[in-house]
Formats: C-alpha cells, sequence, structure tokens
C-alpha cells in the first residue's frame, strides 16, 4: 500500500481510539453536575479515574504522529489555529487539575469549584473539537504556500457551531452510557434517563448535520463514487445508532455502549473519506491550495520507518489498554487510593 | 515586543515549568522500584509497603503535573514554531511520536495499576506495574533527549528540497535512523540529564524525611527513606561528575561557541584557565572579576595544558554568539551545585557510617532545603545547553570549511501569528501555571503534613500482605454508599463462603 494513504489510515485509527475513549471521558464530565452529593460525583470521577489520562494519550500521539508523518500539516493547522489551541490547552490543563485535586480536600467550595472545573473544561474541549471537525469539513482559508490565510472567527461558522453542538451531544450520550457500566442501584437508574435524553439531543443533531453536510458540502460525498464501499460504512453507521435505543431498551449497556462506539468510529471514517486525499482543504482554491497526504508528508523514509515503529508499537499499546481496562472492570468501588 | 522574544520566552517559560516534574518522577520512580523490590523480598516487614503507598502518592501528584504540562510542549512546536516544524518534521516528529507510541501509553496504563491497583492487584502485577511506569520514564526521556540532542549536533540526515504548490524550499530529511538516533551527543546527554532526574529524586526524598526526623514524626520510615536516598544521590553526584566532564569536552568540539560562552572566552588561548567565578561583560567583550585556575581548561578539554580553546574572536563570525552573560552563570550555577551536593553526600554518608547521622540537626535542616538547588541544578543544565545553542535552533555541523547547515532560531518561528497571540497566551499560561504552582505546594504541603498512613502490624498467623488489603478493604466498607454498599454485600457473602 502507499506510505501516504496507510498513514492516513493510522492518524484515522488514532483519532478513532481517541475520540472513542476519550470520548466517554469528556460525556463523563459533562454529565458531572447531575450527581446528586458528594459520594455520587466520587463514583462518576473514579468511573474514569485510572484510564481517562492513557486516553488522553491516544490525542498526543496523534499530535506525535501527524507532526512525524505530514509535518506541513501539522505546522500549518497549529499555528494557523493558534487561539483555538490555546483554548484546547486552557481546557485540558484544567480538567486534569480538576480531577487530580478535587478530592485530595475536604473542603465544600474547594470541591465545588473544581467540580465546575471538569464540567466546564470538559464542555469547552469536546465543543472545540466539534468545531474543529465541522472547519476542517467545511474547508478554511490557505494561501498558496499553504500556510493559514486567517483568523480564529473564521473557524467559527453555523456549520461548525452545528458540529460542536452534535459532539457535545453524542459525547454526553456516549459517557452516559459508559457509566452504566460503572454503576450500580439508583445511580443508574437515573444514568439511563440520561443517556436517553443524551440519545434524543444526539438523534436531533445527527439528522441536523446530516442534512446541511449534504445541501452543503458537496465535497463531503465526492469521494462515494471512488470508494463505493463506503456505502457499507454509512449503512452500519445507521445501524450502530439504531443499536444504541435497542439495548438501552433491553438493558443491555455492554452492547449499546459497544454501538456508540462503532457509530463514533463510524463518524471518523466517514470524516477521513470526505477529506481524503486532503488532510487541511484550503476553503480558496481546493484543488490547488489543500494541504494533502502527498504535498504535506515527510520523507518517503521516514514515512515507512515510522510505520515500522508503528507496527512494532501497536501490539503493545493494545495489550497495555487491555490490561488497564481489565484491572479496572466492572462497577466503581471507591477505597482508599480513589480520587 | 516581536514574536521572536515573546515566542522564546513563551517556551523558556512553559519548558521550565514542565521540567520540575520529569526529573523529579524519573527519580522517584528509582525509589519506587527500589521499594517495591523490598516488599517483594521481606513481606514480613510493613515499612517497605508504607514507604511505598506514601512516595507513591507523591510520585502520582508530581506525574500528574508532569503530564499535563507536556501536552502544552508537544503542541507549542507547532503553534509558534511552524517553520521550525516544517524544516524538522522528519526527524523531531519521529522521536515524538515515537515518544507516544513507546513510552506515553506505557506509562500512562501501567501508571493507573500503579495509583489505584492497590486493593485490585497482587503485590507481583503491583510490582511489575512500577518498574513499568520507571522504565516509561525513562523511554520517554530517551526520545526527547535524542530529539533534542540532534538539535545540538545534528546527524543521520541531509538537506533536501520540499515543493509544495510549485514552491521549493528546505528541509532536513532523515537518511540514516539510527546515527539520527545515536547522534553525537545523545549517549552523553542522556547519562547526564539521568544522573541530574536521580539526584533530585533522591534529594526530595531526603529532603522530606529529614524534616520528618527532625519533627521526630514516622522516624522508622524516614530514617530507611532517607538512607535510600542518600546512597543514590551519592553515587549519582559521583558519576556526575564523570559525566559533566565527557559533556563538556563533546560540547567543546562540536559546539565550540557554546562551550566559549559556557566558560566566558571571548579571546582564543592558548592555555586556558578555568574560572571558577566572573562576570562576562558582553559590550566590552570580557570578562570581569574572573578568578582561574590557570591551563586548566585547555587540560580538562585536550589533556594538555598549552593547548589552544577558541574564543568568540575566532568563533563570532562563523558560529555567531549566545547570550554569554547568561549561559556562563548558569554553567556555573550548575557546576557549583553539583560539587556542593557531592561533598554533602560525602560527609552524610560519613556520618551515616559513624551512626551518627541523624543526630546532626544542622545536616538535616540542610538536606530539608537542599532539594530547592536540587531543582535549581537541572533547570540551569538545559538553560546552559539550550541558551548556549543560540542563535541556532538546529546546530550547524562542522564541515570541512566551517560550520554548514543549521537553521537559526529567528527563521524557526509560525509565519503567521502575531505578537499579541503570544502575549495573550503568555497571559493565559502565566495565570494557570501560578494556579497549578500554588495548588501544587498546598497539596504536597497537605500530603507531607498528613504523613504516612500508620502501620497496621499483621495479625497471627494471616499473611501480612492479604492482611492489609483486607483492613484496607474493610475501612472501605465504613463510608456506607451505593456502590460500596454492594461490596460490604459481598465481601459478606465472601467471608460466609470462606467460613464454610
Amino acid at each position: 500500500m502507499d506510505l501516504h494513504v496507510l498513514w492516513f489510515i493510522i492518524l484515522g485509527i488514532l483519532l478513532a481510539g481517541y475520540a472513542m475513549l476519550d470520548g466517554f471521558d469528556l460525556g463523563v464530565g459533562m454529565l458531572h453536575l447531575t450527581a446528586r452529593d458528594d459520594t455520587e460525583r466520587r463514583v462518576l470521577l473514579n468511573a474514569i479515574g485510572p484510564i481517562w489520562d492513557g486516553n488522553e494519550v491516544w490525542l498526543v500521539t496523534f499530535g506525535g504522529a501527524m507532526f512525524a508523518a505530514f509535518p506541513e500539516a501539522y505546522a500549518t493547522v497549529f499555528s494557523g489555529f493558534y487561539a483555538a489551541f490555546m483554548l484546547v490547552l486552557f481546557a485540558l490543563i484544567f480538567r486534569a487539575v480538576s480531577i487530580e485535586f478535587r478530592s485530595k480536600r475536604q473542603g465544600r467550595r474547594w470541591r465545588q469549584a473544581f467540580d465546575l472545573g471538569f464540567f466546564a473544561s470538559s464542555l469547552l474541549a469536546t465543543a472545540l473539537f466539534g468545531v474543529a471537525v465541522g472547519a476542517a469539513m467545511a474547508g478554511v482559508p490557505l494561501d498558496d504556500r499553504g500556510l493559514y490565510a486567517g483568523d480564529f472567527l473564521d473557524l467559527i461558522s453555523p456549520y461548525s457551531v452545528l458540529v460542536g453542538v452534535l459532539a457535545v451531544a453524542l459525547f454526553a450520550m456516549h459517557g452516559a452510557i459508559y457509566l452504566l457500566l460503572k454503576t450500580e442501584g439508583d445511580l443508574r437508574d437515573r444514568l439511563y434517563a440520561r443517556a436517553w435524553t443524551g440519545f434524543g439531543f444526539f438523534l436531533v443533531a445527527y439528522l441536523t448535520v446530516t442534512i446541511v453536510t449534504l445541501v452543503e458540502i458537496p465535497r463531503a460525498t465526492a469521494n462515494f463514487e471512488r470508494f463505493p464501499w463506503v456505502w457499507l460504512v454509512v449503512f452500519a453507521n445507521i445501524l450502530a445508532i439504531a443499536n444504541i435505543p435497542r439495548n438501552l431498551y433491553r438493558h443491555r449497556p455492554a452492547r449499546a455502549f459497544a454501538s456508540s462506539c462503532s457509530a463514533i468510529a463510524g463518524f471518523v471514517v466517514l470524516f477521513g473519506i470526505a477529506l481524503f486525499p486532503n488532510l487541511v482543504t484550503s476553503s480558496i482554491a481546493p484543488e490547488q491550495r489543500s494541504l494533502t497526504v502527498y504535498n504535506a508528508a515527510s520523507s518517503e523514509r521516514t514515512l515507512g520507518n515510522m510505520a515500522i515503529v508503528a507496527a512494532i508499537g501497536a501490539p503493545l499499546v493494545l495489550t497495555y489498554t487491555g490490561i488497564v481496562y481489565w484491572t479496572f472492570r466492572g462497577a466503581v468501588r471507591l477505597d482508599p487510593h480513589s480520587y | 515586543m516581536d514574536v521572536l522574544l515573546l515566542s522564546r520566552l513563551q517556551f523558556a517559560f512553559t519548558i521550565m515549568f514542565h521540567y520540575l516534574f520529569p526529573p523529579l518522577t524519573i527519580g522517584l520512580g528509582m525509589v519506587l522500584v527500589y521499594l517495591g523490590a523490598m516488599r517483594l523480598r521481606t513481606p514480613e516487614d510493613p515499612i517497605f509497603e508504607q514507604a511505598a503507598r506514601f512516595w507513591t502518592r507523591i510520585f502520582g501528584l508530581n506525574f500528574a503535573l508532569g503530564v499535563v504540562t507536556g501536552i502544552v510542549m508537544e503542541f507549542e512546536f507547532g503553534t509558534n514554531w511552524a517553520a521550525y516544524s516544517r524544516y524538522v518534521g522528519d526527524v523531531f516528529g519521529s522521536a515524538l511520536a515515537a515518544e507516544g507510541i513507546f513510552a506515553f501509553f506505557l506509562e500512562s496504563g501501567f501508571l493507573a495499576v500503579l495509583l489505584f491497583g492497590w486493593e485490585r492487584v497482587g503485590v507481583k502485577t503491583h510490582f511489575v506495574a512500577t518498574l513499568m511506569v520507571a522504565v516509561g520514564g525513562l523511554f520517554s526521556s530517551i526520545w526527547i533527549v535524542i530529539a533534542n540532542s540532534w538539535q545540538q549536533t545534528p546527524a543521520g540526515f541531509e538537506l533536501r528540497e520540499h515543493v509544495i504548490h510549485g514552491q521549493t524550499f528546505q528541509r532536513a530529511e532523515i537518511t540514516d535512523f539510527w546515527a539520527m538516533v545515536f547522534n553525537p551527543s545523545t549517549v552523553d546527554r542522556l547519562v547526564h540529564v539521568w544522573l541530574g532526574a536521580f539526584l533530585l529524586g533522591a534529594f526530595f526524598v531526603m529532603s522530606i524525611s529529614a524534616w520528618y526526623l527532625l519533627k521526630g514524626r514516622h522516624e522508622e520510615f524516614a530514617r530507611r527513606s532517607f538512607t535510600g536516598a542518600l546512597l543514590l544521590a551519592t553515587v549519582s553526584s559521583l558519576a556526575q561528575l564523570a559525566s559533566g566532564h565527557a559533556q563538556a569536552i563533546g560540547v567543546g568540539e562540536r559546539q565550540p561557541a557554546k562551550l566559549a560562552a559556557m566558560e566566558g572566552l571571548f579571546e582564543s588561548k592558548r592555555g586556558a584557565g578555568l574560572s571558577l567565578f566572573g562576570w562576562p561583560d558582553e559590550e566590552a567583550k570580557q570578562l570581569r572579576y574572573s578568578v582561574e585556575i590557570p591551563g586548566m581548561l585547555s587540560l580538562l578539554l585536550h589533556g594538555d595544558p598549552g593547548a589552544e580553546v577558541p574564543g568568540f574572536d575566532e568563533l563570532e563570525e562563523d558560529w555567531g554568539m549566545p547570550p554569554v552573560w547568561l549561559t556562563f552563570q548558569a554553567y556555573h550555577a550548575m557546576v557549583g551545585i553539583g560539587l556542593l551536593f557531592l561533598g554533602s553526600c560525602l560527609v552524610s554518608c560519613l556520618f551515616l557510617w559513624r551512626g551518627t547521622l541523624y543526630r546532626k540537626r544542622w545536616l538535616l535542616w540542610y538536606h530539608v532545603v537542599a532539594v530547592v538547588p536540587a531543582f535549581a541544578a537541572n533547570e540551569l543544565g538545559w538553560v546552559t545547553a539550550e541558551v548556549g545553542r543560540q542563535p541556532w535552533v538546529v546546530y550547524p555541523t562542522i564541515g570541512a570549511g566551517g560550520p554548514e547547515g543549521g537553521l537559526r532560531t529567528s527563521e524557526a518561528l509560525s509565519e503567521v501569528v502575531r505578537a499579541e497571540q503570544v502575549l495573550g497566551s503568555i497571559v493565559m499560561f502565566g495565570l494557570i501555571y501560578a494556579l497549578l504552582f500554588v495548588l501544587w505546594l498546598l497539596i504536597l504541603n497537605h500530603k507531607i503534613q498528613h504523613g504516612p498512613e500508620p502501620v497496621s502490624l499483621p495479625e497471627g498467623g494471616e499473611e501480612p500482605g492479604p492482611g492489609l488489603l483486607l483492613a484496607a478493604s474493610e475501612r472501605v466498607a465504613h463510608s456506607g454508599t451505593l456502590t460500596e454498599a454492594k461490596q460490604e454485600k459481598t465481601a459478606k457473602q465472601e467471608k460466609t463462603v470462606n467460613g464454610g
């Protein structure tokens, strides 16, 4: 296979991994304030306690892989979207701090402040990621050297905001479903209601975004003719989404969670197909100015070397992830070492 | 203020804040591995488990701060130094990606087991997790030091033209991966960084332990922690002497202008002396108030007290001149602290051997505060390395007719970022990091005041390990919440089953 395409796929896998895993972490953050008392909040926090850090590594590795494989795209995106990335950093730092420090002291004010911080930073990060995906779908202004030629506000359009809303609804639902696996009793009963609400919001946002994309962004489906198998992904994605309420109704949270993971992975594949072969699509003269997997890549030799690194690393990463999730399986038990 | 200066300030500030934590966690990681191993070897001794639990809590706090401030660094290459990222993506990007794949996943995965797995996994599994986290920290530093060393002494690459939208520009592309990884300074610098990290970890443990000893609290725990850390510090500071020497020779060979700045050599000299201290005057181009050992620098670098060492009169035209005052003072302060540590460790070892160490209150007080210069020495080493590298971000290599290649810091900036954006982000980081710093001190103090959990000695007949685990799970059941209610029930059921 073409190394350039392979790296596009690897980035897609990292992004999908991040969205599925940190997606529920962010969702738990957005649901955090709905918990009734301190113990419930600690249960929610510790549902992601041992794993949120590892889940964020998918994002860090995505950034590193983009730097290594497509330095032109990395440089253009990170420097062009300066303010947006600073906001993302702000949200991620604040989120980590809130998780880490919240339960370190007893005071009510202390805990309330970090509860709020955890909620707000999770919401902000999710919304920003959604807006970023929306902006990438719509295309951004690039000059003829491939540098970003706009400012922060150019990223924000009705469409990108809409995708931001979709991301918030999707992750909130995903987080609620994840929590069904980690809680018991009365709390879980109420989380079922949250999952249903989340699904409702998600469904509305999903349908709206789909319609607007089909109408407004012809490029999104242009590749469907080139790769007819994408229709299978579309079909599977719809099935996965339909499977969520079915399993919620039958109280089978593990299957509902698998379905919402599949739905997220499906979205990432569709996003990748919509972009390909572009990494950053220029809204001005997209054919001439876009950064593609070919013109933005590092040398062939590095793509090859790093493919070997990825091949060695992948089984290791899956093993560690497996060990951690297995060790901390089942409902949350608070112990002296919990957050 | 211009974008260049602001971006450099921002990088200096964020990296220096970040670098408070990684060396500390690498050093503490070694301590945790030692404690975990001792706990496996002597399961009947509860002190090692007590110590492992206490230092793991401290480790976790520092690790978390290292992670969040580290994400900033990865982003900043792209946000503020886009031209640099385009130039070195092949090399630097590869090292960062490898760090993510090989180090971060390992660390973050097993960190969860290390921090939260006490009641979930057995003693052996927990030890494996400790080991993996420590190894992950070392892996992480390997890739970062490779990337940085390549900037100092580039190797295994070629400058090639890259075409984008019909425009060509130059960038560094890897031709030999292993030559890039083992570039001339990687090994020397890695050893130096590791020893610095071990020293910091050891001084951190000694600081807290010495304070407990002075206050007469947790004495058995504190004595053992102190003794172990003192041995680590002594060995590391002795080795650091040799490592520092090896590194200075390498710098003299491949980065002559950096060495000239470290030593304040404005003029080339035969039989150059080693100044103990001084005040480089960059305008007058001379080193004032210097006290030096004659011929010593030539001797150390070339093994010959009469050898010539080039100064800026020869070097400036080709290599440029870094900020000499800062490089000189940072370097001298680091060396001074290193020597102080070597001396104080040897003295402490002597008293330890005589059995009077824990009665010397002045020495314990010294160790309480010595953690501050230990942090400083790690930072100052990097200041020397990075400020001394200026005005280059990627140092030129020595070619046949003088320096070749290289990328100037002024050419490495993001093309599209404006000064007010950078200033805005500096303000943001300033505020957040100030908050983080206060929280860090607050929680650290809280944990130190709280101290290690009291040791519950095993009840007769039972294995000490499970006994403690049982006690811990009993404690949990008292809080009486919904999730715990079930657990209590299961525990009871299990008991009946076991009893039957």
